[in-house]
């Protein structure tokens, strides 16, 4: 279970990109965040990877606190960010350093099957299309299985093809060793077709503005109505969020009146 | 009918050939023989001195036609002379490159590498490298002698500020984006330089030793006009004072032989090493 409790970063420069986020992602759940630009979601992502540190609050996994890159936690980016100097197979084993010879073998090969790169583990990254790249840099994060993974907008730069056979790949991974997934995208359509619950937030400071579940069976049928109706939901609270900033003052009035009652 | 049938034959043997093995028909339309109007200049030039020394439209004593150039290279060889000398200049040079580019190396990665420590060195490098190397060319002899220990000061000096500055570059170039990745997979500072920073800076490297080897080069004459009783440089100065520009010129053309193997040696040992990169680097 991944808890954010009253999670808050503020830059160095006094830009609020994350403010009081509370959250709870369950074992096993896929999440997608959604919102606007600027409104924090890759922050929140970075922060999860340890790659920045909170100004306030805390991030628990299973209850314990993080702080730093933790193990059990896998990153994909939304550039693959291969090493240019090694072939595909090493990419993938990179984050195998503990593991023996025999075992990082079977490991990279099987996921060189599940994201259908077995003939082109020799070569280098620099041979590879946009989209084989993006799949060599999800084996690398699957391989060590994590219990976490964290997606930063991994298929913004593919067309829309190359996107939907991802998603694929992705969801068969994902369905082996069922970790807790964090997508950021902004894109809500791919929302729908991954995830069990959209977080739509909301920008300056970055905040948390709905949660809506999304709970159509899996495989999910792109065409089909519920489909469709899940988008559309999507949308209309995307919209509420970007209006947001009008209605802010009407409920701090809520507020101050509340106040005044007591 | 026969030549018909031969020619058919003739065409499906080329298309088979053409179709099984494209990439080595392309290698050989790849080489452009344009590439030899390169050499039309100072061939040219070359034989028009040669003739015009020979039919005695000009004197030749300054400047001596090719053939006295490479009658006095081939005298030099068989006597064993030239030998002598470029093995002397290759070996100071040699010793002096290993010099500068270890100490370039090492101070270039360690000023790259930690910012408190670039700013306890790097002013006073920079400082250093804004003094023409020649100057310290009396300093050098005063303190190391006149003989090999001060040349090989001099070429280590000119070897190692390319090499320290390419170095230290590279590394604060480094795409901070693949850094993360280490530190996503929770590398030590010792893993992610071997595993990342090294394998990132080793294409700059490459260029940076061999601006160095260059400069190498560039130091060991002024090292071996200082006063030198054998080497490349000497054989150039003993052609000035004894008036054989044959004689010089034969040990220029040593030089640009001499340099152009060095780094292309330098080029292909390091060439596996940066195999993977994409660029257009190979056509240099």
């Amino acid at each position: 279970m991944l808890s954010f409790e009253h999670l808050a970063k503020t830059y160095a420069d006094g830009t609020r990109a994350l403010s009081d986020i509370n959250l709870t992602v369950h074992e096993g759940e896929i999440v997608a965040l959604i919102g606007g630009s600027g409104c924090g979601k890759t922050t929140l992502l970075r922060l999860i990877a340890g790659l920045d540190r909170e100004s306030a609050g805390r991030i628990r996994l299973d209850g314990e606190v993080l702080s730093g890159p933790h193990p059990a936690v896998g990153i994909v980016f939304q550039e693959p960010r291969l090493l240019p100097w090694l072939s595909v197979a090493d990419n993938i084993a990179f984050g195998l350093d503990g593991f023996s010879t025999a075992e990082k073998k079977a490991r990279v090969t099987h996921a060189l099957e599940k994201v259908g790169l077995v003939e082109h583990a020799g070569r280098w990254p620099r041979d590879l299309s946009g989209g084989q790249q993006q799949r060599v840099s999800i084996a690398r994060a699957f391989v060590t299985n994590p219990k976490v993974l964290l997606l930063d907008e991994p298929f913004s730069a593919l067309d829309a093809f190359t996107r939907a056979s991802l998603h694929e790949h992705l969801l068969g991974l994902w369905e082996e060793t069922r970790p807790t997934v964090v997508l950021v995208t902004h894109d809500v359509q791919e929302a729908v077709t991954l995830a069990d619950r959209a977080i739509v937030m909301q920008p300056k400071p970055g905040r948390i503005f709905d949660e809506l579940p999304l709970t159509l069976a899996r495989p999910r049928d792109r065409t089909g109505l519920p489909f469709e109706t899940s988008v559309r939901r999507v949308l209309t609270a995307l919209d509420h969020s970007l209006k947001a900033p009008q209605q802010q003052p009407q409920r701090e009035r809520d507020r101050q009146a509340a106040a005044l009652w007591w | 009918m026969t030549g018909q049938a031969t020619s058919q034959a003739w065409s499906s043997h080329e298309g088979a050939a053409a179709l099984a093995a494209p990439t080595s028909t392309e290698k050989r339309r790849a080489f452009d023989w344009r590439l030899l109007l390169g050499f039309f200049l100072p061939v040219a030039i070359a034989l028009l001195w040669e003739a015009a020394v020979t039919l005695g439209l000009a004197e030749g004593r300054l400047v001596p036609p090719p053939s006295r150039i490479i009658a006095m290279l081939w005298g030099l060889a068989q006597t064993g002379e030239l030998w002598t000398h470029a093995w002397m200049t290759l070996w100071r040079v040699l010793v002096g490159f290993v010099i500068g580019a270890l100490s370039g190396i090492v101070l270039g990665a360690l000023s790259g590498s930690s910012q408190t420590l670039r700013q306890l060195l790097d002013p006073t490098l920079q400082a250093l490298r804004a003094i023409p190397s020649i100057a310290w060319v009396p300093l050098f002899i005063l303190w190391l002698g006149i003989f090999e220990a001060s040349k090989v000061a001099l070429i280590a000096v000119g070897v190692f500020f390319p090499v320290y500055l390419g170095i230290a570059g590279a590394i604060l170039s480094v795409d901070r984006k693949l850094v993360e990745v280490g530190h996503v997979f929770r590398l030590s500072r010792v893993q992610l330089a071997r595993r990342i920073l090294l394998p990132a800076v080793l294409p700059e490297a490459v260029i940076a030793l061999r601006s160095g080897l260059g400069l190498g080069f560039m130091f060991v004459v002024a090292a071996e006009f200082m006063g030198a009783s054998e080497g490349l440089g000497y054989l150039l100065v003993d052609g000035q004072q004894m008036g054989k520009p044959d004689q010089i010129l034969a040990a220029i053309i040593a030089f640009a032989l001499l340099g152009k193997t060095a780094d292309s040696l330098l080029v292909a040992a390091t060439k596996p090493l940066v195999r993977w990169q994409d660029t257009v680097r190979e056509r240099l």
